[in-house]
């Protein structure tokens, strides 16, 4: 970074800025009381519950299906994944045996709704740095996988396709030739991203060297997703904790060790590529049969306690049920990537300018509903 | 053809038959300021359809196409809005200032308009002075923004204030010593003149290699001077919610706004004046229908027009510091030099002439 | 490290730690809140354990003792361990925070202090994350009521 040093005897005082909870860089209601001197940044805190519904309060009311259903609502960018977790997590309780069509047809789904959420992220990187035109580049792209969902499920966005046992219903028959249609028109479409964004010189000079985050720091910050991995740390659940369909395929994990907001850019420009490698070892291998485990109408849990990660669009999401035996949960905690995230932007952020906490904050790519839950 | 299109004279001529002179020459004046107010109130609004036409097109959208055929009268409704819209303003604000900073930058960028030589004869104030006259004229806007800034009593407005002023001050310097490098050349900050100059070739291939070089330090600077992407800086949106102008709502937003479309046409108007022979045909094609000027000098103008939605639709904005650094260590260094070059160049005579 | 050795190894460093794996697919420590900070630090710095990921912080109304689970990976060895730390003190329940040891416990101790009303000590920056200051009660307690914004089944 090219800062020059203030000397300490060049008094200048500093003051506080209100970021938000309206303000274009928060994505949301999310706000940041910044202590600045001038340009600089001294200090950040969020101030977060704008949006907090207590969704962990009201799943100890709800029976275990309607639990999904709220998770759509927490990092509504994967909410496939989000349901995913859940649904596993009381598979896994049950010691159900799940289908491979059930998991082969969710790992896919995942991985489309990873390409989803980076598209989206894409976008809104590229306006956050001031190039507005990413924006539609990467909700054209996005919308291909919208329709998808939508044609598979009825909804775009808030999907709730995952029950305990399975899949709400067996996949439309276009389903597999409009996903290869997207992958094809995807590959093409990828590489523009990169003559638009990534090689431009002003967007390198903003990213590089800008928020920079050791390995040490992104483990001890709870990091996870491309924002630990940009920093060299292995952290990727779907290698680590397989769950569903991971473990039958091969693909990289997105590593880079600069830890700045240019490598947390290109993990996640390296993990639509590898996403898209995930869908195509699948597609054309969905196995026949049923679409679903017959559960019991009232699902009970066993008592005891249960913990389950998966590997969101943004990092790792863990949902912890502590159950007594009852049809609902004793108490049910999601550990969201999206907060963990968001604890370490004061770390990357002081000591630039409002132009790299803008930066460095798209690349974190938080989700404010995931953080509020 | 002989339409006369020097306007000013055109009227005063025909005032001075019906009242005494000096009433005449005012009253001539006022209506001069009325026509260009209305010719140019009109062309920002539709600077500003094209700016939203080219964004569409850049970013795979159709743009606007309700508000008339081609959405053309999509601007004017949406300056009726601002028009009809409730002036908004922030308790503690400098009430005086706050109100006169929107005029302020309006009223410059307007009056830059003046000078330019749309074709031999259609030109508002052609006094010897007239370069000098434009970079003086480009500095007064800032005042305006800054006024605006910190009398809105926002810190996100104070802060894109500040910045505007960091910026243009500097960019200035670019700006008008890049103007200067083209100067030597013509030795006459008259525009007209410096039109008669160019009938042997546009300034931009007499003066060749460093012409280049000064005509595009000119841009960059010249986009920096507009505060447009990617040296919007001043408005920021996505670090400041809308800068300077986050308190301002109605009209007097409309103005900053009209301003900076202005601004742009001006930047424009000048390249095309110093570097690209102004209303002058290419190889004098249709010199002997000088009406036709009008036609080169839009023509030309709008390219530059294009150009600079091209930068802004394509780029990414830079931190503030990269900025500075980009003006103080790389162009105003590299201005100098050009100018020593062309200096040179001009005692050598090897400048390029037809 | 398995979970047996784990026990073995760990057993050794504090004594009064109580070890199940029952109801559970992970090895659970539970631990007084004095030695929490203690057991902690050990787990984290000694190089056989070096828990250096704390995944999971949840605050937990068991009723009627308060209290945390942590739930902690180590990125080298890649075991996995749940500590659970109570306290009986429903007036003023404190536990020693361990946000020296993971960054990322100062935010996650917050949203419990906010939940929970669980206090912890030596932490930076406590107070309410969610919840406005002037918040009474702690929502995720068992005991909660609200008339007005929950609905009670």
């Amino acid at each position: 970074m090219e800062t020059t040093a203030v000397k300490s005897n060049f008094k200048s005082e500093e003051y506080f800025i209100n970021m938000g909870p309206q303000h274009p860089a928060t994505h949301g209601v999310l706000r940041l009381l910044l202590t600045i001197d001038g340009e600089i940044i001294k200090k950040v805190e969020p101030d977060l519950g704008y949006i907090h519904r207590s969704i962990e309060k009201m799943c100890e009311r709800d029976s275990y299906q309607q639990i999904v259903h709220l998770t759509d609502r927490m990092d509504y960018l994967s909410s496939h994944i989000n349901n995913e977790a859940v649904c596993l997590t009381v598979e896994n309780a049950l010691q159900l045996e799940i289908p491979d069509r059930v998991q082969v047809i969710r790992t896919i789904l995942s991985e489309l709704t990873r390409i989803a959420s980076h598209c989206l992220w894409w976008g809104v990187m590229g306006m956050d740095v001031g190039a507005l035109t990413t924006y539609f580049y990467g909700f054209r792209d996005r919308e291909m996988i919208n329709d998808i969902f939508e044609e598979t499920c009825g909804a775009r966005l808030t999907m709730n396709y995952n029950i305990p046992g399975g899949l709400m219903f067996d996949i439309h028959p276009n389903f597999v030739k409009r996903t290869k249609e997207f992958i094809t028109h995807f590959k093409t479409k990828l590489p523009e991203y990169d003559t638009l964004l990534t090689g431009n010189i002003i967007f390198q000079k903003r990213t590089k060297g800008v928020g920079i985050l050791s390995k040490e720091d992104a483990i001890s910050f709870g990091a996870s997703g491309p924002v630990g991995r940009a920093s060299g740390y292995s952290c990727d659940v779907r290698k680590h904790h397989p769950y569903s369909a991971y473990d039958r395929v091969t693909f990289n994990e997105a590593l880079k060790t600069e830890g700045d907001t240019f490598a947390r850019y290109q993990v996640r420009i390296q993990e639509m590529w590898e996403s898209m490698a995930i869908i195509e070892q699948l597609i054309d291998n969905i196995p026949e049969g049923e679409h679903k485990v017959a559960t019991n109408a009232v699902i009970k849990l066993p008592k005891g306690e249960f913990y389950q990660k998966v590997e969101t669009a943004r990092g790792e999401l863990g949902v912890y049920i502590i159950s007594t035996g009852t049809k609902n949960p004793y108490r049910v905690k999601f550990r969201s990537p999206g907060f963990s995230n968001l604890s370490l932007l004061n770390h990357i952020a002081v000591g630039g300018k409002i132009g790299d906490l803008v930066a460095s904050m798209a690349t974190l790519d938080l989700v404010i509903p995931d953080i509020d839950r | 053809m002989n339409i006369s299109l020097s306007i000013t004279e055109t009227i005063q001529d025909w005032l001075i038959t019906m009242m005494p002179e000096g009433v005449a020459s005012i009253l001539a004046m006022t209506l001069v300021a009325l026509i260009y107010l209305a010719i140019f109130a009109v062309a920002g609004l539709y600077l500003v359809l094209l700016e939203r036409k080219v964004a569409a097109w850049f970013q795979l959208r159709i743009g606007p196409n309700r508000v008339g055929y081609w959405g053309l009268f999509q601007t004017m409704a949406d300056a009726l809005k601002l028009v009809s819209k409730e002036l908004t303003g922030t308790v503690k604000a400098d009430k005086f200032l706050y109100n006169l900073a929107p005029y302020f930058v309006i009223i410059s960028s307007l009056m830059a308009l003046a000078v330019f030589p749309f074709t031999q004869e259609f030109q508002a104030f052609d006094i010897n002075i007239g370069i000098f006259f434009l970079i003086a004229i480009s500095s007064i806007g800032v005042i305006g923004i800054l006024l605006g800034g910190w009398s809105s009593n926002n810190k996100f407005a104070l802060i894109g204030a500040m910045r505007s002023g960091v910026q243009t001050i500097s960019y200035e310097l670019s700006v008008g010593l890049s103007l200067l490098t083209m100067i030597v050349i013509t030795g006459t900050l008259q525009l007209s003149e410096i039109v008669e100059v160019q009938k042997h070739g546009w300034l931009i291939l007499q003066g060749h290699v460093p012409a280049i070089i000064a005509f595009m330090v000119y841009m960059i600077a010249g986009t920096a001077e507009t505060n447009r992407a990617p040296f919007d800086m001043v408005e920021a949106e996505s670090e400041l919610g809308a800068g300077f102008h986050t308190e301002y709502s109605g009209m007097k937003f409309a103005y900053f706004f009209l301003a900076e479309f202005i601004n742009m046409f001006i930047i424009a108007a000048i390249a095309t004046t110093v570097f690209f022979g102004a209303w002058l045909s290419p190889f004098g094609i249709t010199e002997s229908l000088p009406w036709l000027g009008i036609f080169w000098f839009l023509g030309k103008t709008l390219l530059l027009v294009f150009l600079m939605m091209w930068f802004r639709w394509t780029f990414p904005r830079l931190r503030v510091d990269q900025l500075l650094t980009l003006e103080w260590k790389y162009l105003l260094p590299i201005n100098l030099v050009n100018i020593v070059i062309m200096a040179i160049i001009v005692w050598l005579n090897l400048t390029i002439k037809f | 490290m398995t979970n047996e050795a784990l026990q073995s190894l760990i057993s050794s460093w504090i004594p009064d730690l109580e070890f199940s794996e029952e109801e559970s697919q992970f090895l659970n420590i539970t631990v007084t809140p004095e030695h929490l900070h203690q057991l902690m630090k050990d787990l984290k710095t000694n190089k056989e354990t070096s828990f250096d990921y704390l995944f999971c912080l949840s605050g937990v109304d068991w009723q009627p003792e308060l209290g945390v689970v942590y739930h902690l990976e180590s990125t080298t060895h890649r075991h996995m361990l749940v500590v659970k730390v109570k306290t009986a003190d429903r007036e003023n329940p404190t536990i020693d925070s361990v946000c020296d040891i993971w960054k990322t416990a100062e935010f996650h101790e917050r949203e419990v202090f906010d939940f929970f009303g669980i206090t912890f000590n030596n932490h930076p920056n406590l107070k309410r994350l969610f919840l406005t200051e002037e918040w009474e009660g702690f929502p995720l307690r068992k005991d909660y009521e609200d008339e007005i914004n929950m609905v009670i089944k």
